[in-house]
């Protein structure tokens, strides 16, 4: 479990607006491999930013001014995400670090059904997959996100929030990456999905074995769901640390007020916190 | 099928106003047929009673009847592909002249309006995709061209390509002196080089729309989410902008195409008139100029079924490419 499987060295992203946005300063992370990991904090904060430089999916004026995202691969090899070329990074993706969005709803194409949109994956990425070995994989994973296969001929319109999100999860496992970066997944779902979706991914993790970076506001759905936590704050990492302990013992003053301003089911406002800061 | 059955009873509905229109209207214009004839006749020499009514029986407008027997005869004439005989061009049946000038005008203006679509489409959206490259420069010369009215841009493209200097003919179909009509080499190159200019002036009037309505559909669709779904999937970058940007973008301009396509027939007259192609849209005006009843009607008919037709197609098409409008359907 802690042999690491990306490292993220000072990444620096700016957005070059007038004045310039510092959105992320100076990350330094390691994934390791297997493990869920949490990434906290407010609106606003970076969190989308950091994933995104990751893949290099930033658009101008987002620019990465310093430090290097490498990813190392399962036999040995490092794969420093910047150096590759666009054709080189354009294979990479998905294969290795795969996305499920925000915008769950809209993630999905409206005019292409969920089958073409999945044998998309297929026929760029394993070109020598037969057209039912393709048909077959995608009705397979369908299922095993608890979609039926039938749902394959269906068009995104004809699907319900929660199971358009399960059909990009559903995609997102389809080359069977080694991590998977989920930005925000279940913010448009109600808490029962929710809590559907992220049982099944944690059933999923546990069967495949790949690592999640998990980005959220919602800090107690991440102390239930990480192995670590790490708290953004300003585009710096506040608090980075185990799960357990970033709840019971937290030594960032902000990750105490993050704790402290969710609310308990049966308690007073704050009480959420186990020790009192 | 309960869209294709519903849409199928929309244009039956839609096809019965439009005949019944087009039987009235002519009948409300000033001027009677039946006087023009006679007026041509009587140059030539006295006309008797008996000669009236034989042409009033020729062209159907028999002022004795009542109009709703007029109408039964009307409709019963159509029915048998009827149309009358024209007075303009007496004494040819009015089908006949428009099997000889439709071909015409479909060939010209229905390619230019395809050629226009397809370019202004693809330019659109190249200029879309690659947002501030200098294809975005050629948008404002394109629609300068849309904005000057069209047969100014057609006599000046005329004057200076024909007469200054003379690389197209200045008017015609064909050459009428060397080729004979028909399914031969000679005839079918002559027709293109004389359909070359007029076809020219139409798409240089009509690309802007197509390329600047492309290029803003492209450039909003980009920002779409899918969009970097698509990218973080590792697809091609021809895929996405072909599959999932211009796929998606080109649904507004579609529906364009089919209003444009259902004038193609109604929009040719000025065309034709500047270039003296001998298509549908000459033979309307000297319909118009003759008070040649039935010809006009027969060109109207043509003109309503082509614009019926054309969004018929464009309604079906639609359902099929865009899989939202079907389930609402």
């Amino acid at each position: 479990m802690s042999e690491p499987v990306l490292t993220i060295e000072n990444l620096s992203v700016d957005y070059l607006v007038d004045p310039v946005v510092h959105a992320v300063r100076d990350v330094s992370l390691t994934l390791r491999r297997g493990e869920v990991l949490g990434l906290a904090g407010e609106s606003g904060c970076g969190k989308s930013t950091l994933a995104y430089a990751i893949v290099r999916l930033l658009k101008p004026p987002a620019m990465i001014t310093s430090g290097r995202a490498v990813f190392h691969a399962r036999g040995g090899g490092d794969i420093d995400w910047g150096d590759l070329g666009p054709e080189d990074l354009r294979a990479a993706r998905w294969d290795k670090i795969s996305m499920v969005f925000q915008g769950a709803m809209n993630s999905l194409n409206p005019v292409i059904s969920i089958r073409d949109q999945f044998e998309d994956i297929f026929t760029t990425h394993r070109p020598a997959m037969s057209r039912r070995d393709r048909r077959l994989r995608c009705g397979d994973l369908l299922e095993s996100v608890g979609v039926d296969r039938g749902r394959l001929t269906s068009y995104p319109h004809e699907l319900s929030g929660g199971m358009r999100q399960r059909v990009m999860i559903a995609m997102a496992m389809a080359l069977e990456p080694q991590i998977m970066i989920m930005d925000e997944p279940t913010t448009a779902l109600d808490v029962v999905v929710q809590r559907e979706i992220l049982r099944e991914l944690t059933r999923l993790r546990d069967e495949h074995g790949f690592a999640v970076v998990f980005i959220t506001h919602d800090l107690p759905l991440l102390l239930e769901i990480s192995d670590r936590i790490a708290v953004m704050r300003d585009g710096a990492i506040a608090e980075l640390g185990d799960a357990y302990q970033l709840y019971t013992q937290p030594r960032h003053d902000y990750t105490k007020q993050l704790l402290a301003s969710f609310p308990s089911l049966t308690g007073d406002r704050g009480s959420f916190l186990r020790e009192s800061a | 099928m309960r869209y294709l059955s519903r849409k199928l009873g929309f244009y039956l509905v839609a096809l019965w106003a439009a005949l019944t229109l087009n039987f009235l209207i002519p009948r409300m214009m000033p001027g009677d047929p039946v006087e023009i004839m006679l007026a041509k006749l009587g140059q030539k020499g006295p006309v008797t009673p008996e000669s009236r009514e034989a042409i009033e029986a020729m062209l159907g407008t028999d002022s004795s009847r009542p109009l709703w027997a007029q109408y039964g005869d009307y409709l019963a004439g159509l029915a048998n592909g009827d149309l009358g005989v024209s007075l303009v061009f007496f004494p040819a049946p009015v089908s006949s002249i428009i099997a000889q000038t439709l071909p015409w005008t479909i060939g010209l203006i229905g390619l230019a309006t395809i050629i226009s679509f397809l370019t202004g489409v693809g330019l659109g959206t190249l200029a879309g995709w690659k947002r501030g490259s200098w294809m975005d420069n050629l948008i404002p010369v394109t629609t300068m061209f849309q904005s000057v009215p069209y047969f100014w841009l057609a006599l000046i493209l005329l004057f200076l390509l024909g007469s200054v200097w003379p690389v197209f003919p200045l008017n015609g179909g064909y050459d009428v002196y060397n080729v004979t009509p028909g399914w031969n080499g000679p005839f079918l190159a002559s027709v293109v080089y004389y359909g070359t200019l007029p076809a020219l002036t139409i798409i240089l009037s009509s690309i802007g729309g197509w390329m600047l309505g492309m290029r803003n559909m492209m450039v909003s669709t980009l920002s779409d989410d899918y969009m970097v779904t698509a990218e973080a999937k590792g697809l091609r970058s021809r895929r996405i902008m072909m599959r999932y940007a211009a796929r998606n973008a080109v649904l507004p301009s579609i529906s364009g195409f089919a209003i444009s396509l259902g004038f193609v027939v109604a929009g040719s007259i000025i065309t034709e008139a500047v270039f003296s192609y001998p298509g549908i849209g000459s033979a309307l005006l000297q319909a118009v100029g003759g008070n040649d009843y039935a010809l006009m009607q027969g060109i109207l008919l043509i003109i309503t079924l082509s614009v019926l037709g054309a969004n018929l197609l464009v309604d079906l098409l639609y359902s099929v490419i865009d899989p939202r409008i079907r389930a609402r359907g």
